[in-house]
Parts: structure tokens; C-alpha cells; sequence
């Protein structure tokens, strides 16, 4: 358990922004959250897969984190992905990965731990388990390895990674990491002595999936089957979720880098889970239901948040931080408390498409005004109830026109492209709405622009899109292609996502156990950082398909039918795969669905199967409308399945 | 101003260890940080778009050590200065300390330009790491400043440039032996840092084949008329308890 500071330190002089690699965050400093390990403690290396700027932030692992060194029989510490110059030196110098905080070999850790939250790091995680010095595929592993696990949201489909991860763990971490934890522990204090002793044992944990008990049988080119070995290991695993988000307030102490890095700022998320019921989105449909946060809570977060850390900068995260019940009054405070003050400026993502959540965003804003940003997602009506994003262009003009009238000069726009039953129309009307935005804008400045950002849309799991054949590379630039001519002349710019890098997150999205070999291989030709344009390379993955004797359109392009076993019908979002196919019925006949915070429940599965119930603050809509969802909002709030704050009581 | 009477301070700290490892705008981000966590009374600027009055003196490199970093600030209202480093200690990273706090004259010049000259303790080796007989590197160092030009690769804006930095030298010392096998041999260099100063690796490269394995900066300085002063010396105000005029 030695120190490798000093075979890292010389290293540093050579690289790109060495601070990357020192540790040293507030939070981490003796005393405080500082490690401390022991030969009775699980210790855990909190893995994010890419590099320190990106995988800092992430409110996930922080929380693991903390919750993992409050205890006395665990301790954590984290890593993060060395970027190529980095690595290059380490395997030079043959330093193997090692922890920030204490620059600990990551092999001297019980449980190397890593977050999914994009496809594109699988080759990543690969990599870093290689550098690590502990074998890539799971099979080869001993007692002496560390236990490799994940978790995030790409783990819902496991399968590409089966072959190399240990176990998954599926869904809300708060609860289940202290069960894995306890798992560890006993292991470990038993001399860790059989690894299937202790992967049995992680596999009757609730919510925990170890891939390796089970067997998986093909038809042809389709799953068949995914069957456990052993009678204790569950047939389906079911997602954990934490009920009640005001149990965890977590992080307590978010850690404060000493480099900039992604959304440098302190995170208070308000609410987990969204029922608007986009059909595109696979983080609505697999954090259901809706979780709040107390108001008083989140305002206790914000403020001992910005005191601690002397951050000027607060976001209020979720999946559509203007539908949160006290979104009213967490604002008015937060906008008095600041008054007198330097200013603390105020971020909400997700913002919804509507002239109140300008309004909302005007008084946070009192400063900073530079631009905003919207996500209509598709560019006709028709479209928008496919994908049941049920903004109707009214709503998206009085937004911005309220935007450009208070001071905002750039507006961006997001769209998917390649969306189920898209036709040129649809792509022609994202440049229609683009014109009427800068015309729009053209009444109040001369400066008025819009960015029109394009991603290629990738089917996932546990969506009712997951049956659909993703566009192909030539399709979609040919839609991009098609968009940036009808722009041409307009006061809007067109930006988009690289098709190919489109095509490859598709690959491992709805991928079975055989692209596994493929990650491998595009992992031993050098493809690392493939979620960055310097290091992707859609031939890598092209190349690894042909050797692995797998055709990438049937893995990618290729319509599911319902009948077919999709490689990840062993994990359980919650969802009845009823509802998702009517659901993905109703989006092919253009019909939209409501969202249940407000009317009946239309028994997607999640509340029902797990005794869950949305929590929020109060049973009317959200200030500001419903989006243009057109829903009827008259009935009486007893009709609604939700627990509100405080109550504690089944409505 | 706002808020009333104007508090100039200057502040001095140390930047070392681990910690060594980050960027001056990350140093600045640090300290900016934990004044807000000190709650410091911190004046603005005027405008649109407020900002704390603070300003940074000569960039400190990264991977660069100092003993004497220098920060200049505004407060809107007095605060108790021999109490200020504890205060701010608990916003601040192992290795930066804060080390001194001086009520500053008003109108003090900006340490940028005030400061003239620096001094640094840099421990050599060769350009492959390996150790530096001190016989040797002070033949070459004599040798060197007893040219008139002296030329050195220096990075700049993204490419090498070649430029002239003896007019930067003022004077290195090679030290001691090192007085046991494996201790580095360690120079002394005093530099310019007007109209542009050079970094110590740059100046050992344009000697030999030397590089700085770690380079301690332990003074500034300010001259003016013949006398030479650290800032915390100079354009300073008496320590008596503050007048508030208002």
C-alpha cells in the first residue's frame, strides 16, 4: 500500500495540466472526508472513465463517496482517466492508475468501481482496468484482483460490458453501495479468499447484477435466452430506488477543485426522476417517479453549500428544474438572499420552453445575460407528439420572445435528428422555427442570433424507441446537410454532432455480450477517449465488427420486433414492456401522452411493481402551465397516485 | 467605490508542495474562494458586471514553488489584519498560506509594475535528470555570464522563440556541495522581471545541458532609488487602527 507520489511527481513537468492528478480538492483534507483505510475496511476506487474535468463534477460518485467514508468499515478514494500524454508516461515509467487523494495503486483496492453515464467510455473502463494492472476480461481474474463494478445509467444494458465488468449495479446507488459494501467487507475480512464466493454473494444483493452467473443463448443472430445458473440468483434484477430523497442530502460536502472543471459550481439537485414522458429520453423513463426535494431542504443545501465552498455558482439539477413544486419560492429566496452581496448567479438546466421559466430565469439572471437555451427537440408539431415533447410553437415564441425582450441576445435551440418517422418536412421546419426566432429576436436587437445545436438520435434501452432502427451515417448527413442548406442566408447557425460518433454510441447502446470483443478491440487498437473528437474513429469500431463477424446495421439500423428478446430484458427498469411497446404504438399514430404528476396513472409499471409513489410539494401543476401539453389540469388533485411532502400519507 | 471607504491590503503567501502542481489562474480561483469563505468585505468594481477588487502580482508558473506571492485587494470596510491569515486558512489548500497582510497605501503602484526583481533557489540536474557535479555547472555559469548575449529557447504563444535573457540575470550562485550523495545541487539565481523576466529552466537550458527539478522563489523585490524593498514593505501604511471616514 505504498504512496506512488514519488514516481508520479516527475511525471508531472511533462504533461498537460498536471493539476489534473494531485487530488487535493476541498473536502478531501485531513479531518474532513480525508480516507482512511484499514485492513478491516472495504476500500473502494471511485472510477470515472474519463478525464478529471469531466468526471469531477459528477454528483453520482460524490455521493458514493461520502457515503462510503462516513462509515467505519469502508473507505473510498477516486480516479479518473489520465489523458494520453499522462498515460504514455505512466506506462513509461510502468506507474500503474492510481487514486487522487492518496496516490494509491488502484490493484491495492478491494472494488475498483466505475461510472457509465456514456457509451462512448466503455473503451475506457477497458483501458483503465488494464492500467490498473488487473486483467480486462473478468474470467481471467483472481482472488487477488480487485472486484471491477459499475454503475450509472448505461449499466440498464449491461450486456457489452459482461464479459469485463464483475457486477452492475442498476439504478439509485444510496442504498445498495452500503449492501455491496457489506459484501466486500465480510469478504475481505475473510481473507478474500473464492471470487465466485464473493460474486454469489453480490448477486443477492436487490438491484445488483453479476453477469458472469448467468448463460446467454442465441437463435440465429437474437438473444434467446439469458438464464441464471443458480436458483438464488434472480432470473430479472430489478432497478433500486431511493423512495425519498429528503433521507439523502447528500453530497453534504461537495468536493471544490482546485482546477476548473465542467459545471464548476456547487449542485444542489431539487428532484430525481421526470414523468413529462419524452419518448427519446431514456433518464425520464428509467429514474420514475418523480422524487422532490423539501424546499426547505434545498434551500438548507444552498446556502450551507455556498458558505463551505465559496462558490459564487449554484445550479438546481434535474431533468426539468422549472416543474419542481417550490421552484417559486427557492428562487425569490435565493434572488433576496444574494441582493448586497458580490451576487451568486443562479443556474437552471433543463429549462423548460415557456415564457414563465424565462420569467424565472430573468430574475436569476440579473447580470450574466448572455444566452439561453431551449430544447423543442424536433422541429413540427406532428413530430414533437411522436416524441411526445408536447411543446407547441406558441409556447416556444412567447419564450423567446419574452427572452429577447429582456435583454437575452443569443438563444440556442437543441433538435434530435433521426427520430422515428422523421421526414424532410420535420428537418425543413427546424430551419422555419429557427427563422422565426431570429425574426423574433430582430424586434428587439439587431444583434439577435440562434444556434441551431443538432445531436443524431440513439434509440435506448428501456424506452418505447428502443425497437427502432437508428438512422444510418449517410441518412443522417444527409438531414444535416439538408438543414444547414435551408438556414443558408438566415441569421441561424446550424452546429451538429458527428454522425459516425452517432453510429458507434449505437453500436453500444443496443449491443448484446458479442459487442464486447468489439469494445475490446477498438480498445486494443488504440481507441480510447472516443467521446472526443481527437481520439474517435468510427473505422476502429467498423474494423472490430468485420473481425468479430458482426454486421453493424443489424446491431444498429435494424427495426426490433416485439417478439424479439432484446439483450436487456433481464434488467428491470420497471416499465411493463406493454406500456413501452403501446407507448411506442401511440408515438408511431402520433398520439402524445400526459404527464401523470397531474392526471390518472396510466400504469407504466414503475409505482405499481414497486410500492413507489411520486413525491411532491403540492398536487397543482407547475407554475407556469404544462408546457402546452394541453392536458386537462381541472381535475381534482385526489385522482392523482402522488405523496406529498410532509404528509406522509397515500393520497 | 462602493460601500464607502476604500480598504487597500496586500497579502502574502506561499505556494508549496502538491500544490505546486496548479496554474496562477487556478491560485487566484483558490484564494478568490476562500475570501468569499471568509466572508472578507470585499469592494467591487463599478458597472455592469461587478467584480472584487483584487489583482494578482507576476505570475507564478506551474510546477513553480514560492515563499513570497503577493496579492493586492480592496476591502469596503476595515478588518482586524493580524487576524486575517488564520481567517482565511481554513478556505485554502495545503501549501498556500496565508504569511502577511499590510494596510496598503491608496494609490499604491500595481505589484506587476512595481516589482523589479526576483530571487530563486532551484535545485539542478542535467536535462535527463541525472545529478550535476557543482564544479562543473559553476565553470559554465562563469563561463556564460562573461558573454555578452546569452540565447534561450523560450515557449511562447505556442512555439519556441530564441531570445537573449542575459539583460534578465543579475546573478547565480552555484551553492555548496550537496553535503550527502543524492541532494541536488542547488543554485541561486537573482532576476530582472522588467521590461520581461525568463524562468530559471530557461536560463539553466541556455547555460548547459540543466534543467530546474524544483525552483523556490524566496524574494521580490521592489527598487526604487537605489533601495530595495519586499512589498510588503514598501508603499504600506502605518498599523494603526483604521479611521472610518465615510
Amino acid at each position: 500500500m505504498s504512496d506512488l507520489w514519488p514516481r508520479i511527481e516527475p511525471l508531472l513537468a511533462r504533461v498537460e495540466k498536471p493539476a489534473r492528478y494531485i487530488g487535493m480538492e476541498m473536502g478531501t483534507e485531513p479531518g474532513s472526508l480525508a480516507p482512511r483505510h484499514g485492513s478491516s475496511r472495504a476500500a473502494f476506487l471511485l472510477i470515472y472513465p474519463d478525464t478529471y474535468e469531466i468526471g469531477l463534477p459528477n454528483q453520482g460518485l460524490q455521493i458514493l463517496y461520502e457515503l462510503l467514508n462516513e462509515r467505519e468499515d469502508a473507505v473510498a478514494e477516486r480516479a479518473y482517466a489520465p489523458w494520453t500524454d499522462m498515460e504514455a508516461a505512466m506506462r513509461a515509467a510502468r506507474v500503474p492508475l492510481f487514486s487522487v487523494d492518496t496516490h494509491r495503486a488502484a490493484a491495492d483496492f478491494d472494488v475498483l468501481a466505475f461510472n457509465l453515464s456514456a457509451e462512448l467510455v466503455y473503451t475506457n473502463l477497458l483501458n483503465l482496468v488494464d492500467l490498473a494492472g488487473v486483467p480486462v476480461r473478468n474470467a481471467d481474474r483472481s482472488p487477488s484482483h480487485p472486484v471491477v463494478i459499475a454503475g450509472g445509467h448505461c449499466t440498464y444494458n449491461p450486456e457489452p460490458l459482461a464479459e469485463y465488468v464483475d457486477a452492475f449495479a442498476i439504478g439509485d446507488g444510496e442504498e445498495v453501495i452500503g449492501e455491496i459494501a457489506d459484501v466486500v467487507g465480510a469478504w475481505k475480512r475473510g481473507g478474500r479468499a473464492s471470487r465466485e464466493a464473493v460474486l454469489r454473494e453480490l448477486a443477492t444483493i436487490p438491484g445488483v447484477y453479476v453477469p458472469s452467473l448467468y448463460d446467454v443463448e442465441y437463435e440465429g443472430p437474437v438473444v434467446r435466452s439469458v438464464t441464471p445458473r443458480y436458483a438464488d440468483v434472480p432470473a430479472i434484477v430489478d432497478k433500486r430506488t431511493v423512495a425519498d430523497l429528503a433521507e439523502w442530502p447528500y453530497p453534504k460536502r461537495q468536493l471544490v477543485p482546485l482546477v476548473e472543471v465542467v459545471h464548476d459550481r456547487l449542485n444542489v439537485e431539487i428532484f430525481r426522476g421526470c414523468t413529462r414522458g419524452c419518448r427519446f429520453c431514456q433518464a425520464g423513463m428509467i429514474t420514475r417517479p418523480v422524487r422532490e426535494r423539501p424546499e426547505e431542504q434545498v434551500r438548507t443545501m444552498v446556502r450551507e453549500g455556498l458558505r463551505r465552498t465559496g462558490y459564487d455558482e449554484v445550479a438546481l439539477t434535474s431533468l426539468s428544474s422549472a416543474d419542481f413544486s417550490g421552484i417559486e419560492g427557492v428562487v425569490a429566496d435565493l434572488v433576496t438572499d444574494q441582493e448586497g452581496t458580490g451576487g451568486v448567479s443562479v443556474s437552471l438546466p433543463s429549462l423548460r420552453v415557456d415564457a414563465f421559466t424565462v420569467g424565472i430565469a430573468s430574475e436569476l439572471q440579473k447580470v450574466r445575460r448572455s444566452g439561453l437555451t431551449f430544447a423543442p427537440e424536433a422541429g413540427t408539431w406532428r413530430l414533437r407528439q411522436v416524441i411526445n415533447k408536447l411543446i407547441i410553437e406558441d409556447d416556444l415564441y412567447s419564450a423567446v420572445d419574452a427572452a429577447y425582450s429582456q435583454g437575452w441576445r443569443r438563444v440556442k435551440l437543441y433538435f434530435l435528428t433521426g427520430l422515428p418517422t422523421e421526414m424532410d418536412e420535420d428537418t425543413l421546419g427546424i430551419a422555419q422555427l429557427a427563422t422565426n426566432v431570429t425574426d423574433i429576436g430582430r424586434k428587439y436587437t439587431k444583434q439577435a442570433s440562434c444556434t441551431v445545436s443538432v445531436g443524431g438520435f440513439v434509440p435506448k434501452p428501456h424506452t418505447p424507441f428502443q425497437w427502432f432502427g437508428q438512422n444510418g451515417v449517410d441518412e443522417l448527413q444527409r438531414k444535416i446537410t439538408l438543414l444547414r442548406n435551408a438556414v443558408r442566408g438566415t441569421r441561424a447557425q446550424v452546429k451538429w454532432h458527428d454522425p459516425k460518433a452517432t453510429f458507434a454510441e449505437g453500436i453500444a447502446s443496443r449491443g448484446d455480450r458479442r459487442i464486447g470483443r468489439v469494445i475490446e478491440r477498438v480498445w486494443r487498437a488504440g481507441g480510447t477517449f472516443q467521446e472526443w473528437s481527437e481520439g474517435f474513429s468510427l473505422d476502429l469500431w467498423l474494423d472490430a465488427m468485420r473481425a468479430e463477424g458482426l454486421d453493424p446495421d443489424w446491431f444498429v439500423t435494424r427495426h426490433r420486433t416485439r417478439d424479439e428478446v432484446l439483450p436487456w430484458a433481464h434488467i428491470a427498469a420497471g416499465l411493463h414492456a406493454d406500456f413501452l411497446w403501446g407507448d411506442w404504438q401511440a408515438a408511431l399514430a402520433e398520439h402524445g401522452l400526459p404527464d401523470c404528476r397531474w392526471t390518472p396513472c396510466y400504469d407504466c409499471g414503475v409505482c405499481t411493481d414497486y410500492a413507489l409513489e411520486h413525491v411532491v410539494a403540492s398536487p397543482v401543476t407547475p407554475a407556469g402551465g404544462s408546457q402546452g401539453t394541453g392536458q386537462d389540469l381541472t381535475r381534482s388533485a385526489v385522482d392523482v397516485p402522488v405523496r406529498f411532502l410532509g404528509s406522509k400519507v397515500r393520497s | 467605490m462602493r460601500g464607502g471607504a476604500a480598504n487597500p491590503v496586500r497579502l502574502r503567501y506561499t505556494k508549496l508542495g502538491k500544490v505546486r502542481w496548479i496554474s496562477h489562474r487556478d491560485v487566484a480561483r483558490a484564494l478568490e474562494r476562500a475570501f468569499r469563505i471568509a466572508q472578507l468585505p470585499l469592494a467591487f468594481s463599478e458597472g455592469f458586471s461587478p467584480r472584487p477588487r483584487v489583482s494578482f502580482g507576476l505570475a507564478l508558473s506551474t510546477g513553480h514553488e514560492s515563499d513570497a506571492e503577493y496579492v493586492d485587494l480592496v476591502l469596503a470596510e476595515p478588518v482586524d489584519l493580524d487576524a486575517l491569515p488564520s481567517r482565511l486558512d481554513a478556505g485554502l489548500p495545503e501549501g498556500i498560506a496565508i504569511v502577511g497582510a499590510v494596510a496598503l497605501a491608496d494609490r499604491a503602484p500595481a505589484l506587476q509594475e512595481a516589482v523589479t526583481c526576483v530571487e530563486w533557489r532551484v535545485d539542478v540536474a542535467h536535462g535527463d535528470l541525472t545529478e550535476v557535479d557543482p564544479a562543473r555547472l559553476r565553470e559554465q555559469v562563469d563561463a556564460a555570464l562573461a558573454e555578452p548575449v546569452l540565447e534561450a529557447t523560450r515557449h511562447r504563444k505556442g512555439r519556441d522563440v530564441i531570445e537573449d535573457v542575459r539583460p534578465v540575470i543579475r546573478r547565480i550562485t552555484v551553492c555548496d556541495e550537496p553535503s550527502a550523495a543524492g541532494l541536488p545541487t542547488v543554485v541561486e539565481m537573482e532576476m530582472s522581471t522588467q521590461p520581461r523576466g525568463a524562468k530559471p529552466g530557461e536560463v539553466l537550458a541556455a547555460i548547459g545541458d540543466f534543467t530546474d527539478v524544483r525552483a523556490l522563489r524566496t524574494y521580490q523585490w521592489i527598487e526604487r532609488d537605489g533601495a530595495r524593498q519586499e512589498p510588503l514593505d514598501a508603499d504600506t501604511r502605518p498599523r494603526v487602527p483604521e479611521a472610518c471616514a465615510s
